[in-house]
C-alpha cells in the first residue's frame, strides 16, 4: 500500500493529480448517479467554502451520496487513484474544516439524512450524518427527551459535522460535548475500508477509536452512522438575566457561582457592545448595561428553586443592578434570542466582522479581558465580546469596514493577536469551531512538534495515504512512511542514550 | 510478531547499570516474587523520579528490546490477558503530585502515580471531587485507573475518566514526551489522544500526567435501596427511575444466586431539593428497604473482589440498559446449569461487574456460554480475573471489524511491541 503516494506527497506537500480524467469521472457517475455528480463550475462555486468565507478552494467535482455503500464506493476510487476528498455536512463550520482541496473531490453528505432508529428505552438515536442536529430532538422530544449538544447554528448544522468538528454549544457546561453524546460510529476509512467503532452499548473492547475520530475534523475517513444518547428532560429549566455595571462585576459574580459548589446548565456573558448589537438586531429587551450574565439552571424543580435564590443573592453582592427570572418557556426563548442572534447582530453595527473562538481558564478572564480592551484601543477597532464564562469560551468579535484601507490586514491581525493571549493565559486556540484551515498554522504555538507528530501517528494508522481532508488541522503533513525508534541491535551501543535525549 | 516469551538475553545486572544511570537518584531493584505479572516474573522493578526519566527509561527498554509493563498501585495488574513478556516493571510510584488545582476553574492537574484518594482528599478541601467511584481508591492511582478506564456508579451521571479527562501527557516507548488536550474544559484543537489512552491498558505509551474537569462535591445525599421479588421487577423499577425526571446520580442493582435483588439509588443535591426528590422516588416505586449493612451498599463491587476462601472468577458485563434483568436471567440460567454460585453488581448504565465460583472447567465454559449469547447483540464480557485452571481464555473476547486498525495504532506508537505485549484485544 501507498509506494507511488509518497513520491506525490514529497513533491506537491499535498497528493492529487492535475485534473479528473472523462475515465475517473464516469466511474464516480456510475456510482451516485448523473444528477449527484456535480462538476460545471457555478454549480462548485456553492462548495467552495465552508461559513468561513475568507478560504475559497475549487474542488474537481461534488458527489452527494446517498448510501454508505456509495460513500465506500466514491473512496474506493479516491483511494486507488491518490485523489484527496474532503467530507462536508451542511457548510456551517467556522475554521474551514470543509474547504475543498485543490485537486480533490467534495463528498457532501446532505442526501444521508435518515433518523434510522429511535431507541428510548436505551435513551439511544442512530441517524445517517446529514440529519440535523435540532431533528435530533425534534424526534425524541414528544417523549421528553433531546439531544444535548446545542451548537448556535443548530437548526441548520448536520450531526456529521458535530461528529468531525466535537460541536459545543451553551449548554456544554453541563451536558458535555458531542463527544459525550456518540456511543457509536460507522466510518468509512480513507482506503474505502467500512469499521464500527463504539456501539449501543459502552466499553466495548478495545481503544476508544471513537473517542479520537470525533472531533478529528475529517481527517480520519467519513463517519455514515452515527449512534446518539439522547438524556431526560429537566422537569424544570430557569434561566436568570441580571445587568451589571461591568464584566468584572459580572465575572465576579460567576466566580462565585462556581465556588458555591454550583454546576449551570448555561453561563454566558455579554459586552455592552454585544448587548447593543443583539437589541438593535432582535429586540430581547436587554437591559442596557455594562455587562449581561445569563444563568440558566435545570433539574427537579425544588433543587433548581433553592439554588436560583442563591444565584441571585450572588448576583446582587457583585452588584447587579437588575435581575429577571424567566420563567415561561416564551421568556427563556426571547433571553436566549439576543444571546443566539448575537453574532450576526453584529451586521447592525459594523460592516464586516471577524468571530474568533479562543477559550481561557476562566479565572483569567478580567486579565485577558483588559488586554483585549487595549489591543482593541491600540488598533483603533471594536471588539465586542460575547462568551461563554461557565469554561472560559470567549467569542470576541472584531469589528471592521473592508472598504477602509488596511482595515481588514488590521482586524485579522487584531483577531489573531487575541488567540494569542488565549494560548498565554493557559487556554486553547478553539473551544468549538475547530482548527481546520483557519488556525492550524498557530497550532504550533498551542503544542510542540513532539506533541504534533505524536496526533499525527493516529492519522498515520488511519490514513497513511493522507486523502482525507489532507490539509487540515496539523501546519505540516507527517510522512506515514516514516518509521519511528530506530531499532538498536545490542544494548551496549545505547550507552549515552541520556545525553542524546 | 514477537520472537518469543523471553526478551533478550542481556544480564539482569547490565540492565541495572543502564537503568541506573538514567533514574536519579538510584531506584532500580531486582524484582522479586511480589512483582510478578500474571505468572511472569520481570526482572526488575524501575521507579522513575519524573515524567523525562520515564521517557528515557522507555527508551532505553524499547531499543534494548525489552518488554515494559508499567504500574501505578498494582491493584488492577491481574486485568485482561497476561503478558507475552515481562523484563522491566516501570513503576509511577513516585510521580505522585497534584500539580494544580485550579479550583475555580474546576480543574485539576495530577501527576499519575497519584492515587485516587489522595487526590480527593486535596479536592476535598475546595469541597470539589472527580466525579467518579473507583475501585480501591487508597492504593489505585490516577494512571492504572486511566489505563483500565475503572468507572462505578457513579458513571450513570458524570461518565466514565474518558468523559472527564482533558488533557494528557504520554511517554512513548521511543523517547517522546507528548501532551494533548490542554488545562481547560473547553478545547477542539488536535486529536484528543487523552480519551485514545483511557482504556489502552498502557498498550500505547505511559500516561505520566493528566488533567481532569471537576464537579463540586453534593451538599447533601442520601442513598436509598429496594427489595425486588423478581428479576424483572428490576427493569421496571430501572425504568420508572430513569423516566422520570428525578437527577439521580447512581442506580444499580446488587444481586446474586441465593438472596433476593436490591436496587440502590442515590439522590445529591441541596438538602431541599433532595428531601423533594425523595418524595418523589417514592411515590413513584414504594417503600424503601433498611439494609442490614448500609456501609456495604455503595462497595459492593469492590467485595465482590474479596472473600478469599473461595476461588472467585469476575468479569465486566456489558448490556443494553433495556436489558439488565435479561441479563440477570441469562446468568442465572447459564450458571444453574453449570452449578455456580454467582454475584453481580449491575449499573443502570448497562456496565456491570460478575463475579462467579465453581470449578475452574465451570467458569470457563459459563463465561463463554454468556460471551457468545452476549456479544450477539454488540455486549461483551471482559475477564478481569481468571483462578488458574481457567486455561487460556481469551480476556476480550471479538474487538470487531476495528480490530486490523486498533493495531495499525499500536504499530505508530509502539512498533516493537515494548508495552504490555499481549495484554491486550486481538493480541496488542
Amino acid at each position: 500500500m501507498g509506494q507511488a503516494s509518497l513520491d506525490v506527497v514529497r513533491g506537491l506537500g499535498i497528493p492529487g493529480k492535475a485534473a479528473l480524467d472523462t475515465r475517473i469521472l464516469n466511474e464516480l457517475r456510475a456510482i451516485v448517479g448523473k444528477r449527484a455528480l456535480i462538476t460545471c463550475a457555478e454549480e462548485l462555486h456553492t462548495y467552495e467554502c465552508d461559513a468561513l468565507t475568507y478560504f475559497r478552494a475549487m474542488p474537481q467535482a461534488v458527489l452527494l451520496p446517498d448510501s454508505t455503500e456509495q460513500v465506500q464506493a466514491i473512496v474506493r476510487v479516491c483511494h486507488r487513484e491518490k485523489i484527496p476528498f474532503v467530507a462536508r455536512g451542511a457548510g456551517t463550520g467556522l475554521s474551514g474544516g470543509a474547504l475543498p482541496v485543490e485537486n480533490g473531490i467534495v463528498i457532501g453528505l446532505t442526501r444521508m439524512n435518515r433518523v434510522l432508529e429511535v431507541d428510548l428505552a436505551n435513551a439511544r438515536v442512530v441517524v445517517e450524518p446529514g440529519v440535523t442536529n435540532l431533528e435530533v430532538t425534534a424526534r425524541v422530544a414528544a417523549q421528553e427527551y433531546f439531544y444535548a449538544p446545542d451548537p448556535s447554528s443548530q437548526s441548520v448544522c448536520s450531526i456529521g459535522g458535530n461528529v468531525a468538528e466535537n460541536s459545543g454549544g451553551a449548554h456544554c457546561l453541563k451536558y458535555g460535548f458531542t463527544t459525550t453524546h456518540v456511543l457509536g460510529l460507522e466510518i468509512v476509512l480513507p482506503d474505502g475500508t467500512l469499521v464500527h467503532l463504539g456501539g449501543k452499548m459502552l466499553d466495548a473492547p478495545g481503544y476508544d477509536l471513537m473517542g479520537v475520530f470525533v472531533g478529528s475534523e475529517g481527517t480520519l475517513g467519513i463517519a455514515t452512522k452515527i449512534t446518539l444518547r439522547v438524556v431526560k428532560r429537566p422537569e424544570c429549566v430557569r434561566t436568570l438575566l441580571a445587568a451589571f455595571p461591568s464584566t468584572n462585576e459580572a465575572g465576579a459574580a460567576v466566580s462565585d457561582i462556581i465556588a458555591a459548589g454550583m454546576l449551570p446548565a448555561a453561563v454566558e456573558m455579554m459586552d455592552n457592545l454585544s448587548i447593543q448589537a443583539a437589541e438593535a438586531a432582535v429586540h430581547a429587551n436587554y437591559p442596557d448595561c455594562g455587562a449581561l450574565l445569563l444563568v440558566e439552571l435545570d433539574g427537579p424543580i425544588v433543587e433548581v428553586e433553592t439554588l436560583m435564590v442563591h444565584v441571585e443573592e450572588l448576583c446582587r453582592k457583585n452588584g447587579a443592578w437588575q435581575i429577571r427570572v424567566a420563567q415561561s418557556d416564551a421568556e427563556r426563548a426571547l433571553v436566549w434570542k439576543g444571546r443566539k442572534a448575537a453574532f450576526a447582530a453584529m451586521g447592525r453595527i459594523a460592516k464586516n466582522y471577524i468571530v474568533q473562538d479562543g477559550v481561557i481558564p476562566r479565572t483569567a478572564l478580567q486579565q485577558v479581558l483588559s488586554e483585549i480592551d487595549s489591543l482593541s484601543k491600540a488598533a483603533g477597532l471594536r471588539v465586542a465580546n460575547v462568551f461563554h464564562a461557565g469554561d472560559g469560551n470567549l467569542h470576541p468579535l472584531v469589528l471592521y469596514d473592508e472598504s477602509i484601507a488596511g482595515q481588514s490586514e488590521s482586524a485579522a491581525t487584531l483577531s489573531n493577536r487575541i488567540v494569542e493571549l488565549c494560548i498565554e493565559a493557559g487556554g486553547s486556540i478553539t473551544g468549538e469551531h475547530g482548527v481546520g484551515e483557519d488556525k492550524k498554522k498557530v497550532m504550533s504555538k498551542m503544542f510542540s512538534e513532539p506533541d504534533l507528530e505524536t496526533m499525527q501517528r493516529v492519522r498515520c494508522a488511519f490514513d497513511p495515504l493522507q486523502l482525507s481532508n489532507p490539509t487540515k488541522i496539523f501546519p505540516r503533513p507527517r510522512l506515514c512512511g516514516e518509521k519511528p525508534g530506530e531499532y538498536v541491535q545490542h544494548p551496549l551501543e545505547t550507552a549515552g542514550i541520556a545525553e542524546r535525549f | 510478531m514477537d520472537p518469543g516469551s523471553r526478551s533478550t538475553g542481556i544480564a539482569t545486572s547490565t540492565m541495572e547499570a543502564e537503568l541506573s544511570a538514567i533514574v536519579t537518584p538510584v531506584r532500580v531493584r531486582v524484582a522479586g516474587p511480589g512483582d510478578r505479572v500474571a505468572g511472569l516474573q520481570p526482572q526488575l522493578v524501575v521507579e522513575p523520579a519524573n515524567e523525562l526519566e520515564v521517557a528515557k527509561v522507555l527508551k532505553f527498554a524499547n531499543d534494548a528490546g525489552l518488554a515494559v509493563i508499567p504500574r501505578g498501585g498494582g491493584t488492577k495488574l491481574e486485568w485482561g490477558n497476561a503478558p507475552r513478556r515481562a523484563d522491566v516493571v516501570l513503576s509511577t510510584k513516585r510521580i505522585n503530585n497534584v500539580v494544580e488545582h485550579a479550583w475555580a476553574d474546576l480543574t485539576v492537574t495530577v501527576e499519575a502515580g497519584c492515587t485516587i484518594l489522595q487526590l480527593a482528599e486535596t479536592l476535598g478541601q475546595r469541597g470539589q471531587r472527580l466525579a467518579l467511584d473507583v475501585l480501591w481508591p487508597e492504593e489505585a492511582t490516577v494512571g492504572g485507573v486511566l489505563s483500565t478506564n475503572d468507572s462505578g456508579s457513579r458513571r450513570l451521571r458524570f461518565g466514565s475518566l474518558r468523559d472527564l479527562v482533558i488533557g494528557m501527557t504520554l511517554a512513548l516507548p521511543d523517547g517522546t514526551l507528548a501532551k494533548s488536550g490542554g488545562k481547560v474544559v473547553k478545547n477542539v484543537a488536535g486529536y484528543d489522544l487523552p480519551k485514545l489512552a483511557t482504556g489502552a491498558f498502557g498498550t500505547l505509551g505511559v500516561i505520566t500526567r493528566a488533567v481532569f474537569r471537576l464537579h463540586p462535591a453534593p451538599r447533601f445525599g442520601k442513598s436509598l435501596s429496594f427489595q425486588v421479588q423478581s428479576p424483572e421487577q428490576v427493569q421496571g423499577l430501572f425504568s420508572a427511575v430513569q423516566n422520570s425526571k428525578l437527577a439521580h446520580t447512581s442506580l444499580q442493582v446488587r444481586v446474586a444466586s441465593d438472596s433476593r435483588a436490591e436496587v440502590d439509588i442515590v439522590l445529591e443535591g441541596t438538602e431541599a431539593g433532595v428531601n423533594a426528590q425523595e418524595k418523589q422516588l417514592l411515590a413513584l416505586v414504594g417503600a424503601p428497604y433498611a439494609p442490614p449493612f448500609p456501609a456495604k451498599i455503595w462497595i459492593a463491587r469492590t467485595d465482590l473482589w474479596s472473600n478469599p476462601d473461595t476461588v472467585g472468577a469476575i468479569a465486566r458485563i456489558s448490556v443494553l440498559p433495556a436489558e439488565i434483568s435479561a441479563a440477570i436471567q441469562l446468568i442465572d440460567r447459564v450458571a444453574k446449569s453449570r452449578a455456580i454460585r454467582w454475584r453481580a453488581v449491575l449499573q443502570a448504565t448497562g456496565l456491570g461487574c460478575l463475579r462467579i465460583e465453581g470449578t475452574p472447567e465451570s467458569q470457563r465454559g459459563m463465561f463463554e456460554e454468556l460471551r457468545a449469547h452476549l456479544q450477539r447483540s454488540g455486549g461483551s464480557v471482559v475477564i478481569l480475573r481468571r483462578p488458574a485452571g481457567m486455561g487460556s481464555l481469551d480476556a476480550w473476547g471479538d474487538a470487531g471489524d476495528a480490530l486490523p486498525l486498533m493495531r495499525a495504532v499500536k504499530q505508530q506508537f509502539d512498533p516493537k511491541n515494548t508495552l504490555n505485549p499481549g495484554r491486550f484485544v486481538g493480541g496488542i
